[in-house]
């Protein structure tokens, strides 16, 4: 683990990357990071998060900077502005149930090639994919979804890189910080190493590349 | 009494002690308003919380303690929160008890359409299809029409949330169970006639002799 500046961590992303960002309607999302890629104008980003937010919140930044070519989410609707992005094709958006999609970037994380749901049998969503019936019941292939860079945003790090979250700002963090070849995390508070307990340590530091001083 | 508060105040009589409970955003919030004396029921977020209390007090608010609407709540002792694998788990995984969802549309088979309107609204369907999927018992929350046309339909016209069929469905108007492929009119609220349900619902409903009046 390497401790950067945010301009320095930020520079690290290339235009046309692919992001993993942790928050559920901007709750533990790490905004500094959002408002750096913001400031630095990256282009032709690919999103992959739970939501889009709000406009002026969280990856509702990002969405409103124009820095994305596409969104991978379960959820646009609390945000008018991706819609009409969507809308005007000025940006791709693809729509994935929530349950399946954490379990895309969980099975990616977890070095499996994907997982089966029942979530989405019989609707639009089994469109173009492959189905398997076990034991009478029928499932969809989800197959696994990675990312260049994962942005966490936690609560606690320590000097090592050991993670915790709080309350509802876990959500997709500790789950990205498994699936994505780069994993840059920003904390609210960086602790001397040994404050967060073994057994409290959510993501694990080896997991972590960069943190984000504060 | 609003339509709503009938809706909400109905379905909580649903509610049994112990039980682990989704509500989606809307009306089935309310339900949340209406736990009867002496059951203690656990209500789960689905963005990562287990004993989501009422809304906090002015200036209480955490920013880091949200329901899956974004808006503060707080959090009952011995509540728990868990990252959004382990959420939709419990979802997927059938250890929900109950999940109370709005709709767009339901129709005489119990099959639902709630997440979008092609050309007009989408929203995407965020944890809906996970919900009606897995949870054990399903319940609608929906008032009986929309601008005078009936919500509750022969075969949905809009996208479908799950080939799972719902488990109830309770609008101000009226309750109606969907079991064996069949939609059954099992209540009427307080003041509505068996007719005027009939009336406005365009799929057809099975009548018992007696339907008994909905207990709010």
């Amino acid at each position: 683990m390497q401790t950067l500046s945010i301009e320095n961590a930020v520079s690290k992303i290339p235009d046309g990357a692919s992001l993993m960002v942790g928050g559920f309607m901007g709750v533990g999302t790490p905004e500094r990071i959002v408002d750096e890629i913001v400031r630095q104008q990256k282009r032709d980003l690919t999103v992959i998060a739970n939501d889009t937010a709000a406009p002026g919140v969280g990856i509702g930044k990002l969405v409103s900077a124009g820095v994305l070519r596409k969104a991978i989410v379960s959820h646009i609707g609390t945000n008018p502005e991706t819609q009409r992005r969507m809308l005007a094709k000025e940006m791709e958006v693809e729509l994935v149930p929530q349950g399946t999609l954490i379990e895309r970037i969980r099975a990616a994380g977890f070095g499996l090639g994907g997982v089966l749901t029942p979530t989405g049998v019989g609707t639009v969503v089994e469109e173009g994919k492959q189905k398997l019936t076990i034991n009478g019941r029928e499932f969809l292939v989800e197959i696994a979804l990675r990312a260049d860079f994962a942005l966490v945003g936690a609560f606690l790090a320590d000097y090592l890189g050991n993670l915790t979250y709080a309350l509802t700002g876990r959500n997709f963090n500790p789950v990205i910080a498994m699936a994505a070849d780069t994993v840059i995390a920003a904390a609210e508070h960086i602790v001397p190493t040994g404050v967060i307990a073994p057994d409290h340590v959510m993501t694990p530091a080896p997991l972590v590349d960069y943190l984000v001083t504060n | 009494m609003d339509a709503s508060t009938i809706i909400a105040k109905r379905i909580a009589r649903e509610l049994r002690d112990g039980m682990l409970v989704n509500l989606g955003i809307g009306i089935p919030t309310a339900v949340a308003n209406h736990v009867p004396e002496g059951v203690r029921v656990f209500f789960q977020s689905e963005n990562g919380l287990i004993g989501t209390g009422p809304a906090p007090e002015e200036g209480m608010a955490h920013r880091l303690l949200t329901d899956a609407g974004g808006r503060p709540v707080t959090a009952l002792p011995g509540a728990c929160t868990f990252d959004s694998a382990t959420s939709f788990g419990l979802i997927r995984g059938g250890h929900v008890d109950m999940t109370v969802l709005g709709a767009l549309q339901v129709d005489a088979r119990g099959l639902l359409a709630n997440w979008m309107i092609p050309g007009k609204m989408v929203p995407g369907m965020g944890g809906a299809m996970d919900l009606v999927t897995g949870a054990k018992r399903v319940v609608i929350a929906m008032q009986h029409t929309a601008k005078g046309k009936p919500k509750i339909v022969k075969q949905c016209t809009l996208p479908l949330t799950s080939s799972r069929p719902v488990s109830l469905l309770v609008t101000e108007m009226a309750v109606i169970s969907f079991e064996e492929g069949a939609a059954m009119l099992r209540e009427t609220a307080p003041g509505v006639s068996v007719q005027q349900v009939l009336a406005a619902t365009e799929a057809d409903l099975k009548v018992p002799s007696q339907v008994p009046q909905m207990q709010l």
